[in-house]
């Protein structure tokens, strides 16, 4: 089968699977969601029919018909954009929060994690091509970033630069004061990518470590491999040896794996949002943990899966592009 | 993150693997043989002995010190002192000795993150091993619900699943991370088990009529003991990982203290913004040195089984300790 | 090659008339191990300008290493630790080749000495083209080279190991080890190096693809002169081949002779023990047993 199509079937897949279990969820555990977040609705002013009648959906409130029935009403209002309405910021629509939120998240984690990932590429190769000399000691220091958890690491970049050194925002995506919103101004993107940084860092530190110990292990395995011997004896540059016969297929392995580290960095920077108040999907997961505001967790924990699955698909178009193999056998 | 590139590395047996799973029932001699050896290999290998170090000097802070400390939660003390010869590492805002908490903290940390790794590789190997072995339509089904958990982003499940259960014992935050974690090393053990459903043995062992559990038992499982081990101190690092970040959400173990429900406790305290750093340093920090000490176990573990990242480094080191000592003259 | 001429490890014009291009004396070459193994020791052979010469000998016993020591392309541990290599050029310069380093020694690899490696399956890069690989070969060794000009001296190399030349725009997965093993051979060709080191350059191919290549290696020598250094552990395929042939035990020439010589009158014990552990080249059986051997540490 071709390699696209598969990866295609498999996404697909995981997104109903996803969906699913948002559904299944709140109906298989225990307790009653549907009823906490009514009764905490009921607290914020009435509830029309409409509202109540959606909640019970989203959630599975007592009295909503068949299990089958509900999983048909569900992903309608799924593919509707409906995905209820918000208790934290009552009575804004989920998908409108979402909106909002969303390219936060996607602008900062994705820049950063792009950039943590070349890094630790390339460095990796580096150390790997070096191996034996004191690049080797680059390693153990790694393997410490690593360990740190990344709000933590957030918590600690906020006391040295912003509270002691004064040198950063502590908080948020923009200075509230002089902005009231979102706008496309250079200051705004000024002040955007001033509060963006300390985040941006925090996620760098704590993931290229990952990439540059797997890309160094590859590539000291690769080089011991028969076609980079080969590549010597046919007196090629040290560069091409280096780039086409080592890194090349050194990197493959870095790639099937982004999924697991992909992971890693979406579920550290949603911590992190939190340590930073960022305006993001993450500090959105946490405000709706925090109000039991079961429609807005449901939306937003689609919404990642999504775009983990989007950040997939790129890489593994990426994949197909540069191994052969792949293309032919999926 | 530490073993992106287990999935292609090439599936040699474990050579020097067999003293890490010495049995009992030899003589004396071969013992103290083996025991030479271990210990030549310790020699050999700082970062195993610097793995080891820190990783039981932390597992038995964590045992041992609760004996000896005050009551974790005894509030009398003076709150948010800095540390001194009373309180070897300060107060918090309720008055808690923040060493006491330390030593109980570590234990509960700990064992979250066993019972996480003994869950999450219990099913890994289950997914793993009985897809690559069996192979066929058992195969294609558990290898598609294995790619499935493998991409949908973990921490956000965690979070929804959570947050759906009211009251969680320190055994259910275990279970959820648990059975969310096991993905990434079902992957690695099945391609293991492909490579040695081939090997002569195994098929000697199939065309003798042996049972397949049995096949998987007595022929596969041993040989994938080094690698189940690795993935195990992975997974005790991605729990502990986990529970701190659930924990600083606040949606950790209810009524234990763990490394995140310490930091959890500092956040709610402001610990930050009062400079409490003795309150901030020491949980974040335990969990980036066991993490760092598991790795490195990790790695030597990975040198055992992939002998191409172990004989170069080394190799090129005596060889130039050589010709040092051929320069002093020795 | 003007590199390596103007080079000043350059050793001297060649004097009157000799007929090797490699003169290898007193080459040691040890494995820096726990244990030191000394893997070739105090070996000397010439060889001759357009010969086949024939290295025997079972696994471990350091053909291999000798072979990859003539090239430099050992790695750590192992380590050349005396002798010398003198590589005599067809201008009539002599180089140096264990004081080659760097550029001098980048510029003379595959131009004077080619080698086959016995992993047919595993010295191609899986993830480029053939052309690609053949490509690197001319734009790092002959710069001036056109595109044209390129890719009609590939498609010549591969009607010459007799692939088809469509095939260039293959991958190594798409191809047949046989096929492999033959593109092996026209990159080899690629440069007309004086000398081809084939090191088990059959082995893991099935007898009858094993014939057509051996012929095909025949036939490209008969026409384009250069000597072969062929290393295989089997020693009656080399007795059919060979001009001269040594045979190894352990790290030492324990003899070398021409190939009726060794054939008619072996007389190191090693040599009539390797004649007898394999039946006969004519016989029924031979072949069978010649193809799944193993070759593994540093043979």
């Amino acid at each position: 089968m071709n390699y696209y199509l598969r990866r295609v079937i498999l996404y697909t897949v995981t997104l109903w699977a996803a969906v699913s279990l948002n559904f299944l969820l709140p109906r298989l555990l225990p307790g009653d969601p549907a009823a906490i977040m009514l009764s905490k609705l009921e607290r914020k002013g009435p509830v029309s029919e409409t509202m109540a009648n959606s909640i019970n959906l989203l959630l599975g409130g007592k009295d909503s018909g068949s299990l089958w029935d509900q999983y048909i009403a569900y992903w309608g209002r799924l593919l509707r954009g409906d995905l209820g309405i918000s208790l934290t910021i009552y009575p804004k629509p989920v998908i409108e929060l979402i909106a909002q939120a969303l390219p936060w998240t996607l602008i900062l984690v994705g820049l950063a994690t792009v950039i943590s990932f070349i890094l630790g590429i390339a460095l990796g190769a580096w150390v790997g091509w070096k191996r034996g000399t004191w690049a080797d000691s680059l390693v153990p220091f790694t393997t410490l970033l690593q360990s740190v958890p990344y709000f933590w690491l957030a918590l600690l970049l906020t006391f040295v630069f912003s509270v002691s050194l004064g040198w950063l925002p502590v908080i948020g995506g923009y200075d509230v004061y002089t902005f009231d919103g979102p706008e496309l101004s250079a200051g705004f993107i000024g002040s955007a990518m001033q509060h963006g940084l300390l985040p941006a860092i925090t996620i760098v530190l704590s993931s290229f470590g990952g990439w540059l110990l797997g890309m160094r292990n590859m590539t000291v395995s690769t080089l011991a491999e028969d076609y980079v011997v080969t590549a010597e004896a046919k007196g090629l540059r040290p560069r091409r040896i280096f780039m086409t016969y080592a890194v090349r297929n050194a990197v493959m392995p870095s790639l099937t794996g982004f999924a697991i580290s992909l992971g890693f960095v979406v579920s550290g920077s949603i911590v992190m949002e939190q340590v930073f108040s960022y305006p993001g999907i993450g500090k959105l997961m946490i405000q709706a943990v925090q109000n039991n505001d079961y429609a807005l967790m449901q939306g937003v924990f689609l919404v990642i899966t999504v775009t983990v699955l989007a950040a997939n698909f790129l890489v593994d178009i990426f994949y197909g592009f540069i191994d052969p193999r792949a293309r032919q056998h999926g | 993150m530490v073993n992106l590139n287990l999935e292609t590395k090439s599936p040699q047996p474990p050579k020097t693997g067999t003293m890490l799973t010495s049995t009992g029932d030899e003589t004396g001699a071969t013992r103290e043989s083996r025991m030479t050896r271990l210990l030549r290999y310790l020699k050999r290998s700082p970062k195993l002995v610097a793995g080891l170090i820190l990783t039981l000097g932390i597992v038995a802070f964590g045992l041992i010190m609760p004996f000896f400390t005050q009551d974790p939660r005894y509030s009398g003390n003076p709150a948010l002192q800095p540390p001194s010869a009373e309180h070897w590492l300060g107060t918090t805002a309720l008055g808690y000795d923040v060493f006491a908490q330390l030593a109980h903290a570590t234990r509960g940390s700990l064992v979250v993150g066993l019972l996480v790794a003994f869950i999450a590789v219990g099913l890994s190997v289950f997914f793993g091993v009985v897809a690559g072995y069996v192979g066929g339509f058992v195969d294609e089904s558990l290898s598609l619900i294995t790619s499935i958990m493998l991409v949908i982003p973990g921490l956000p499940l965690v979070i929804v699943l959570s947050s759906y259960i009211p009251g969680r014992s320190l055994f259910l935050v275990a279970l959820v991370l648990g059975v969310t974690a096991w993905a990434g090393s079902a992957v690695v053990l099945r391609a293991q088990a492909q490579s040695l459903r081939t090997r002569d043995y195994v098929s000697a062992a199939r065309v003798a009529g042996e049972r397949p559990a049995r096949v998987i038992l007595v022929e596969i499982l041993p040989n994938l003991l080094p690698l189940a081990a690795a993935q195990f101190l992975f997974a005790v690092i991605f729990a502990i990982l986990g529970e701190a970040g659930l924990s600083y959400l606040g949606l950790g173990p209810t009524g234990s203290i763990t490394w995140g429900t310490m930091l959890n406790e500092a956040q709610v305290g402001a610990a930050l913004s009062q400079g409490a750093l003795w309150w901030i340093i020491p949980p974040g920090l335990m969990i980036a040195l066991l993490g760092c000490g598991l790795s490195l176990i990790n790695f030597s573990i990975d040198e055992i089984i992939n002998p191409k990242l172990r004989n170069i480094p080394a190799a090129q080191r005596s060889v130039r300790a050589r010709s040092a000592r051929a320069k002093r003259g020795v | 090659m003007t590199e390596t001429q103007a080079s000043s490890t350059v050793l001297e014009e060649k004097e009157g008339e000799s007929e090797s291009v490699i003169t290898i004396r007193n080459m040691t070459i040890d494995y820096a191990t726990e244990t030191p193994v000394h893997a070739v020791k105090n070996v000397s052979f010439d060889l001759r300008r357009g010969e086949i010469f024939g290295l025997a000998g079972e696994s471990g016993c350091g053909k291999t290493t000798l072979a990859y020591g003539v090239n430099r392309l050992l790695r750590p541990p192992a380590s050349i630790e005396g002798g010398s290599v003198i590589f005599h050029d067809s201008s009539g310069l002599d180089i140096d080749v264990l004081n080659l380093s760097g550029e001098e020694l980048r510029a003379f690899r595959w131009d004077k000495i080619s080698m086959v490696f016995q992993g047919a399956m595993n010295s191609l890069n899986p993830v480029i083209s053939v052309r690609s690989q053949l490509a690197d070969v001319f734009k790092t060794h002959r710069p001036g080279m056109g595109r044209e000009e390129r890719q009609s001296r590939s498609e010549e190399l591969l009607r010459q190991v007799g692939v088809d030349p469509s095939r260039l725009d293959a991958f190594p997965h798409q191809l047949s080890g046989g096929m492999r093993q033959r593109i092996m051979i026209a990159m080899a060709l690629a440069l007309n190096p004086q000398v081809m080191i084939m090191d088990e350059p059959t082995t893991a191919l099935d007898v009858v693809v094993q014939r057509g290549i051996l012929r095909e290696i025949m036939k490209l020598r008969e026409e384009f002169r250069f000597a072969v250094i062929f290393i295989t552990h089997d020693l009656p395929l080399l007795l059919e081949i060979s001009d001269r042939i040594a045979v190894m035990l352990r790290g030492e020439i324990v003899e070398l002779n021409t190939a009726d010589q060794i054939a008619e009158n072996p007389q190191h014990e090693y040599t009539q023990r390797l004649l007898h552990a394999f039946p006969s080249l004519i016989g029924d059986r031979g072949s069978f047993i010649r193809t799944g051997l193993e070759e593994e540490g540093a043979s």
